[in-house]
């Protein structure tokens, strides 16, 4: 290759100088970003790679049903707890079960509780240091931070003492030599373009949401036991009710309940006068990143749909966020998505390290298969036990490759966004709009870098807003006498049929999970995933078509690439999860290929 | 640059030269270092740069990192700002590429001998190592490199403790835990799926307040956290004792907080701080919301499933027979319960098959 057209419309270059960024930090798991950069340092190809591999789906063979919640949770430990809701959905779609109302809403609280937690953390502590440098911070005025951060928000904690106090924080951290996580960091980097006084508000901000984060959790903690990995049950919530009679200290009562909402609306004044008014004033320096890093944001998006309003209803007449797929860029159409349907979501392996009967076939979930079969490519470069740079004409990643209808989807807050907007949903619109006005951008600025930071920081106050209702609906439930949160109907695998199939939907903070589940008397026989970093991360297909990462890097310009910043950037706004995209194997547990480093 | 020390960080946090003296000379007394000794410390203390921490991560779903940051006491953000130097960690660093793994070759180029390197997941083997890359190399290399310069290792979690969920049967990455790769350096490990935040943050503290390693028990683990069961410590244990037991979900009995034994809790086999510390600044733990605890700061607790079974190994014990007669006679069978309680003290063993420590103050007599 040196330059070629693929057929989802890109053109790559392999030409020039090459550049690798392994391991790409502050996401979750091991992922490898490679490009090529030419004259002038604009990326010009792209390679992504997932470098971790575990194996749950083998080690879930032969389990009980009711126990996948808990292993496949241990998928991730950052977006905890949405492997266990899309494997207790799964359980309870092949068995036909439906779950209480509470036990509904207590799984929305959940996973509302998780959005704001993992949107904000991910903003602050993997995201931020991308665009906020923290050495800059010490030439910043703490009485004129003051006045920019009383002049954007109501948030109390802005004298200038409490800034000089920050700023003092940091500086001995500076002036020790010993800077922790910022040692090595890029201050300095041309790309950083904020104000001194923005860059230390910021980072006393970074501070703050790291002891706060810790109290929005709370609300996990309180229905699953802890947090991170709460604990699930098939068939409803473990936590039961019991807020008049004898006993209600152990349950559910109206103690837990006034933490959980005094929890809540502390989390959202937290986002509406801290993290928006952050994500709003750094967004407004740095406009460029509204048109760079596009990828297939502008052309095919993809959303499972999330929080059912009413249990048991998946349809988009109850989920407050729908289901369905943008192609093409056409918003005047939402198409819709069935996980069951085998000719829908496949997955390709031709450049992953899994092989498959017929290469060039793609599997539904169902009959998914995964055998591992690491190879590097004739074109690999390495230096002693060091892969400089990988083959991406052969297998390069422990990604696979799923496709919608053949086409390659973004998936994430973005691609939820902007469904719902097309779809008309007035809250969403209002967000989106404000913020739009605020920034003197039009609606297609959203497809790019700074829009998918944006579209997660718009959630995240919708979460916050959803998270108090679903507390206020909770609360009037047991008020109107219903307090039940579990269904033992069918608790019992002697009750089950002798074979089963399910499909279990989910939103994850990072886009649309499914998980497929083949029980066969009483246990399981097959259970795949298919998790939202596995589509943005994506490696080529066997057509050629590259997914979201590699599209979204192209045409980004390096001030210096030996100092990948723009990369974190464009790479950060999607939050990778790769302990999440790359734990499959195959059902049959057959003998691992040896390595091969050629 | 000069380098703040620990009595320079205390003094930014108010506490002033008197004060600082006075508590150096007050531990060189329980120290027994004799009159010279406070000087010693307090030189020790105003000198010693921060200790420097590498923490990797292998195999593993980032949790412990998680649970840390919740760490409410001590904070997890004056761990990191004051008192350690937390100089890689892949969550947070703000350095990627080139620019991390310099890190760790400066480190241990700088400070040989005396950093602490802490480890989140654990190690594959099969494939040469090649299930988790780090840097374009094998994740084994970057573990080698940094444990063999180290002072003590933290095993973070059930992965780099024992294996979790990874290393369940199959284990098909041949993912190892890091004690069975390490020789001649000290190895702590914190279990737990995850571990609880302040267990995490208190034996960090622990090193630096008293200058040594927690004393371990024969797997390891810090004793002052890790040496009851969480049946010992559960606050339904009386429910447990009075025979009244949850039948199932959602039922009267849940309603009322009673023992979750028969729903499958592992609290009998499990030894954690959670009945006693609590989750999330003391919130909850498993058990407190309803459901049983599934052991997972057990080494292969994964493979000893399902969870909702009761504990399989105490029927030899005749404990679940016990159990249910202590249901029927209710709280009148008082003797029954006792039995029941040594009973179960002992199935840890028989469960793992370990040799008893003699120094264990959990005796099966006791």
């Amino acid at each position: 290759m040196s330059k070629i057209t693929t057929p989802n419309g890109f053109t790559l270059d392999n030409s020039g100088r090459r550049v690798a960024v392994d391991p790409v930090t502050r996401i979750e798991g091991h992922l490898r970003i490679e490009v090529n950069v030419d004259g002038g340092n604009v990326i010009r190809n792209a390679v992504s790679a997932g470098t971790m591999w575990r194996g749950l789906e083998n080690i879930l063979q032969g389990r009980d049903p009711r126990d996948a919640w808990a292993f496949v949770q241990r998928i991730c430990g950052v977006c905890t707890g949405v492997h266990a809701l899309a494997s207790v959905r799964s359980v309870e779609d092949a068995l036909s079960l439906p779950i209480p109302d509470n036990a509904n809403l207590i799984r929305n609280i959940m996973h509302l509780t998780l959005f704001v937690h993992d949107h904000l953390v991910h903003f602050y502590h993997l995201h931020a240091l991308d665009w906020v440098d923290v050495v800059s911070a010490l030439s910043a005025s703490p009485k004129a931070t003051s006045e920019l951060a009383q002049s954007i928000s109501r948030w109390p904690s802005s004298s200038p003492g409490y800034f000089a106090d920050v700023q003092a924080k940091i500086k001995r951290m500076v002036s020790s030599g010993q800077l922790g996580p910022f040692r090595n960091g890029y201050w300095g980097h041309p790309a950083y373009k904020l104000p001194a006084e923005a860059n230390l508000m910021a980072v006393a901000h970074y501070i703050e949401a790291l002891n706060f984060q810790r109290e929005i959790v709370k609300i996990q903690a309180v229905f699953g036991g802890k947090n991170p990995h709460p604990m699930w049950l098939v068939g409803g919530s473990p936590s039961p009710i019991n807020v008049h009679g004898a006993g209600g200290v152990g349950a559910i009562n109206v103690e837990r309940l006034a933490l959980v909402a005094d929890v809540a609306q502390r989390t959202h004044d937290f986002v509406s006068q801290v993290y928006i008014p952050d994500l709003l004033a750094i967004a407004s320096y740095y406009k460029d990143w509204f048109k760079l890093g596009d990828g297939l944001a502008s052309k095919n998006l993809m959303s499972y749909g999330e929080f059912p309003s009413k249990a048991n209803d998946q349809s988009n007449a109850s989920l407050r966020l729908p289901r369905g797929v943008i192609l093409g860029g056409d918003l005047s159409r939402i198409h819709e998505v069935d996980l069951k349907d085998p000719s829908q979501i496949q997955e390709f392996v031709p450049h992953s390290w899994y092989k498959y009967g017929d290469e060039k076939a793609g599997l539904h979930p169902w009959d998914g298969r995964t055998d591992l079969d690491f190879r590097l490519g004739p074109k690999t470069k390495q230096s002693g036990d060091k892969i400089e740079a990988l083959d991406e004409e052969a297998k390069y990643s422990y990604v696979k490759a799923p496709r919608w209808k053949g086409h390659a989807m973004e998936v994430g807050p973005l691609a939820r966004l902007v469904i719902a907007y097309a779809n008309g949903d007035r809250r969403i619109k209002e967000l989106v709009d404000g913020a739009l006005k605020k920034l003197d951008l039009p609606l297609p600025a959203l497809f790019s870098t700074l829009g998918r930071t944006a579209a997660r920081g718009l959630e995240t106050q919708w979460a916050a807003e959803q998270l108090i209702g679903e507390i206020g609906q909770l609360v009037a439930n047991i008020k109107a006498g219903n307090s039940a949160t579990a269904n033992t109907d069918k608790w019992e695998p002697k009750t089950w049929p002798d074979t089963a199939r399910g499909a279990g939907y989910c939103e994850a903070p990072r886009g649309a999970l499914g998980h497929w589940i083949d029980i066969r008397q009483g246990r399981i026989a097959n259970y795949q995933c298919v998790v939202p970093t596995t589509w943005n991360a994506s490696p080529r297909d066997g057509a050629g078509a590259i997914g979201a990462y590699e599209a979204s890097l192209l045409g980004v310009p390096m001030a210096n690439p030996s100092k990948p910043l723009e990369i974190l950037r464009v790479i950060h706004s999607f939050d990778p999860c790769l302990a999440c995209a790359t734990h499959v194997v195959g059902e049959d547990g057959e003998e691992l290929t040896r390595v091969q480093i050629l | 640059m000069k380098r703040p020390t620990t009595f320079d960080v205390l003094q930014e946090r108010g506490i002033s030269r008197r004060d600082f003296l006075g508590f150096c000379a007050l531990a060189a007394t329980w120290m027994g270092l004799g009159p010279q000794g406070g000087a010693a410390i307090a030189h020790a203390l105003e000198t010693k740069p921060r200790i420097p921490v590498l923490w990797l991560h292998g195999l593993e779903c980032t949790c412990c990192s998680e649970s840390f940051l919740r760490s409410s006491h001590p904070q997890a953000s004056d761990i990191v700002t004051s008192l350690v130097s937390l100089d890689y960690d892949d969550t947070i660093m703000a350095a990627a590429g080139d620019q991390a793994e310099a890190i760790v070759e400066e480190i241990i180029r700088d400070y040989r001998g005396s950093y602490i390197l802490a480890v989140e997941g654990n190690i594959p083997l099969a494939n040469d190592g090649m299930a988790c890359i780090v840097g374009g190399r094998p994740f084994k290399h970057q573990f080698d490199d940094a444990a063999r310069h180290a002072k003590a290792i933290i095993a973070w979690g059930t992965c780099a403790s024992s294996g979790c969920v990874q290393a369940a049967k199959p284990n098909p990455t041949q993912a190892t835990p890091v004690h069975k790769l390490i020789k001649n350096v000290p190895v702590i490990n914190v279990p737990g799926c995850p571990p609880i935040a302040e267990v995490m943050t208190g034996v960090i503290a622990y090193i630096l307040t008293y200058d040594r390693l927690p004393e371990l028990d024969n797997q390891l683990r810090p004793k002052m956290f890790y040496s009851q069961r969480v049946h010992d410590k559960c606050y339904r244990r009386a429910h447990f004792d009075a025979g009244q037991f949850v039948e199932r979900w959602d039922d009267e009995g849940a309603r009322q907080g009673w023992c979750l034994y028969k729903m499958g809790c592992r609290g009998p086999t499990t030894y954690n701080a959670c009945a006693s510390m609590g989750w999330n600044d003391g919130v909850s733990f498993p058990i407190k919301s309803g459901h049983g605890c599934i052991g997972c700061s057990e080494e292969g607790f994964w493979d000893r499933g399902p969870f909702y079974e009761r504990l399989p190994d105490m029927q030899q014990w005749g404990i679940e027979s016990n159990a249910d007669k202590v249901a029927l006679a209710g709280a009148a069978a008082l003797g029954a319960a006792i039995a029941v309680q040594s009973a179960a003290t002992v199935v840890k063993r028989v469960v793992t098959g370990k040799a008893y420590d003699k120094d264990s103050d959990d005796s099966p007599t006791s």
